[in-house]
């Protein structure tokens, strides 16, 4: 959509004015700017199949979200505002929350680029688990599989080099996760409270923290190094003589290695970080592959196969139960005009044999409908898992269906 | 004497020209249709994809497309999609190779991540679409074999044999036209079992900076399923001035965003 709205101009020149660009007398800059705004607004049912284990959980949970985007883009898309807000109102009072998931001014040139606000940022390759991804805190009461993030508040240098792309993170302010509710399932017997969560930092939430990563390609390999200090994204867990629950972030130093080889129709990827705190050190990698059969019918089909293996030094007290598993999967997609797509797994503890299945599929529905089907099954789960035990009976369906303005 | 010297030289040249084989006419072909287009550097478009499936049904996508010529290696291009709404930003950076499979990345706004996809598939539909990644992907002259097949008027008929085994065709029969700059008319594009699947027709050419032909309209049809994709170019810019560093993966990201 263009804009052509004479106050807007006005403004984006005075900021234009207002920088220190010596280059722009010479440059002619193209003056035209671009706004887009979009809604999002999702309906969504969950409904968990089984007896709940604690007192108060509920079994039926009808939510409904609301994501807004705003994009506004001048001098040729090199700078932009970038806003997407998130409301979820559900029947788990802890789930009914809203966000700035990402509200930031940006600036780019040839060579580097500048992000100053509210963004997120994603790193790694594997599909099962991301190690390696650490600048977002993960919006835990949204997604089980943790890929939906609370927006982090960073100021973002990003330099393209011959010899790769180098980012820079100063991150002022740490954001705490949440967990389910009274009401919710997929939660602990005591309801954690997040603000009940310290910190080791005595600056709490605004210990200064910085990362940095360098990536880059040769040939086949994507490879990225990755180093973050600061306060740490997952709480520490720790039960005293008395059967209370502790919990608190600490400081943490973390490097992480992603990696990825790609080769004909296979994906040979790794995951690996070391993370030391003052209260625990550990290893953890993520490997494994991915091989699709595409257009096997002719008409657009394609089967992808993945196998993953996930290993935490952690042992028990990894937050998402996944210290020495095997994960395998398929994704289907149809490639047709609905954009239709199925991906099916399961994750298994080779020790204990507790086992996670899962299905995603989604469709689009007209052009500007979506539909999304997604279920966990917990199997077998071993009552001597720390974590997972506590939600052998959090079984779920969920179907959801967005509506795009 | 001389006479018979020069008439046996001109003779010999009639007759080396002649010799050319049909392979040797097929690639020349191909090169000066290259040729015609070199210097372009870098361009921008907005593309209009509507679909439409064999009871007329019609769906639409909206794309950008920036391409960045580079003449040692294949061109890179940077693909975003604009619609439909559930999509939106969604974009590929693809750096075409003369020899060898392409490196292609896509990125996923939802959940900001750029992901290395294998170029291996080829002959699948674009997004649900009757092309194919490869109909869509820079045509290299490398790519394939050829041979010429006939010359009718302006119009030169050459057969392209992909040189890929991935590729999901026999051949492509393809008509350049001498007097445009060598610009392509029309595609056939022959299926594995060699078998005609789809035709591809070109229209609406217009002259841009004196030099590059471009058509505002790709219509494919397909012959065996009765699918048709049509493509709408439109706002064609030849000043953008693209470099290499707008064909990154943080470039990438940008657009997407």
């Amino acid at each position: 959509m263009k804009f052509q709205n004479p106050l807007l101009q006005i403004l984006i020149a005075i900021i234009v004015t207002l920088q220190i660009n010596v280059s722009a007398q010479t440059d002619k800059k193209n003056k035209t700017i671009t706004q887009d705004f979009e809604l999002e607004v999702e309906t969504e049912y969950r409904y968990f199949i089984d007896e709940a284990q604690f007192d108060d959980q509920q079994d039926h949970f009808p939510a409904i979200a609301f994501l807004p985007e705003y994009n506004l883009q001048w001098n040729d898309g090199y700078e932009s505002l970038n806003f997407t807000g998130f409301l979820r109102i559900d029947k788990d009072d802890n789930r009914t929350h809203w966000d700035i998931r990402e509200l930031y001014y940006q600036k780019a040139n040839s060579n580097w680029e500048v992000s100053l606000g509210l963004k997120k940022v994603f790193w790694g390759v594997t599909e099962s688990n991301h190690l390696v991804d650490i600048i977002n805190q993960t919006d835990a009461v949204e997604s089980f599989d943790g890929e939906q993030k609370l927006g982090q508040p960073m100021v973002q240098f990003t330099l393209t080099t011959d010899y790769g792309n180098f980012d820079i993170f100063y991150l002022p302010y740490h954001r705490k996760r949440a967990f389910s509710g009274k009401k919710g399932r997929l939660r602990f017997p005591v309801i954690i409270d997040r603000d009940d969560i310290t910190y080791q930092s005595r600056a709490k939430e605004w210990r200064q923290d910085i990362a940095f990563r360098w990536s880059h390609y040769f040939g086949a390999f994507d490879v990225g190094l990755s180093h973050f200090y600061g306060n740490g994204r997952e709480p520490l867990f720790t039960i005293n003589s008395n059967g209370e629950l502790n919990a608190f972030y600490p400081i943490i130093h973390q490097t992480g290695l992603d990696l990825q080889a790609t080769h004909n129709a296979f994906l040979w990827k790794l995951e690996a970080i070391y993370r030391s705190a003052d209260a625990q050190d550990f290893f953890a990698l993520t490997a494994g592959l991915e091989y699709t059969f595409s257009n096997i019918d002719g008409n657009g089909l394609d089967i992808g196969l993945l196998g993953e293996y996930l290993f935490d030094d952690r042992d028990e007290l990894v937050l998402n139960a996944l210290q020495n598993d095997a994960f395998f999967g398929s994704r289907i997609a149809l490639n047709d005009t609905q954009d239709t797509s199925l991906l099916i797994g399961g994750i298994k503890d080779l020790k204990t044999n507790s086992s996670i299945f899962s299905l995603e599929a989604s469709r689009r529905i007209g052009s500007s409908w979506k539909a999304e089907i997604e279920a966990r099954f917990f199997s077998n789960i071993d009552a001597n898992e720390f974590i997972l035990s506590n939600f052998s009976q959090d079984s779920f369906f969920r179907l959801s269906v967005s509506k795009f303005f | 004497m001389k006479k018979l010297i020069i008439t046996t030289i001109v003779l010999s040249f009639i007759g080396l020209l002649n010799a050319q084989t049909p392979e040797e006419r097929g690639l020349e072909i191909a090169k000066a249709a290259e040729e015609a287009d070199l210097g372009f550097n870098s361009s921008t478009v907005e593309l209009k994809m509507t679909l439409k499936n064999k009871n007329g049904q019609t769906s639409e996508r909206s794309l950008t497309t920036k391409t960045l010529e580079l003449t040692e290696d294949g061109d890179k291009s940077l693909i975003v999609f604009n619609s439909p709404k559930d999509v939106k930003g969604t974009s590929t950076l693809t750096f075409t190779h003369k020899i060898g499979s392409d490196d292609q990345w896509l990125y996923l706004p939802s959940i900001k991540r750029v992901k290395r996809i294998s170029s291996n598939n080829k002959s699948g539909p674009f997004v649900g679409s009757e092309f194919a990644y490869e109909d869509l992907s820079s045509q290299e002259v490398e790519k394939y074999t050829y041979k010429f097949l006939e010359e009718n008027g302006s119009i030169l008929v050459v057969e392209q044999d992909p040189i890929d085994p991935k590729s999901g065709y026999t051949r492509r029969i393809v008509s350049y036209n001498k007097d445009k700059g060598y610009r392509i008319e029309k595609v056939e594009f022959y299926d594995r079992k060699n078998a005609l699947l789809k035709t591809l027709s070109y229209s609406g050419y217009k002259l841009y900076k004196g030099k590059f032909w471009r058509a505002a309209v790709f219509n494919m049809v397909n012959h065996q399923s009765n699918k048709e994709t049509r493509l709408e170019f439109s706002n064609y810019n030849f000043d953008v001035n693209l470099s290499d560093d707008d064909f990154t993966q943080v470039a990438l990201k940008r657009s997407g965003n």
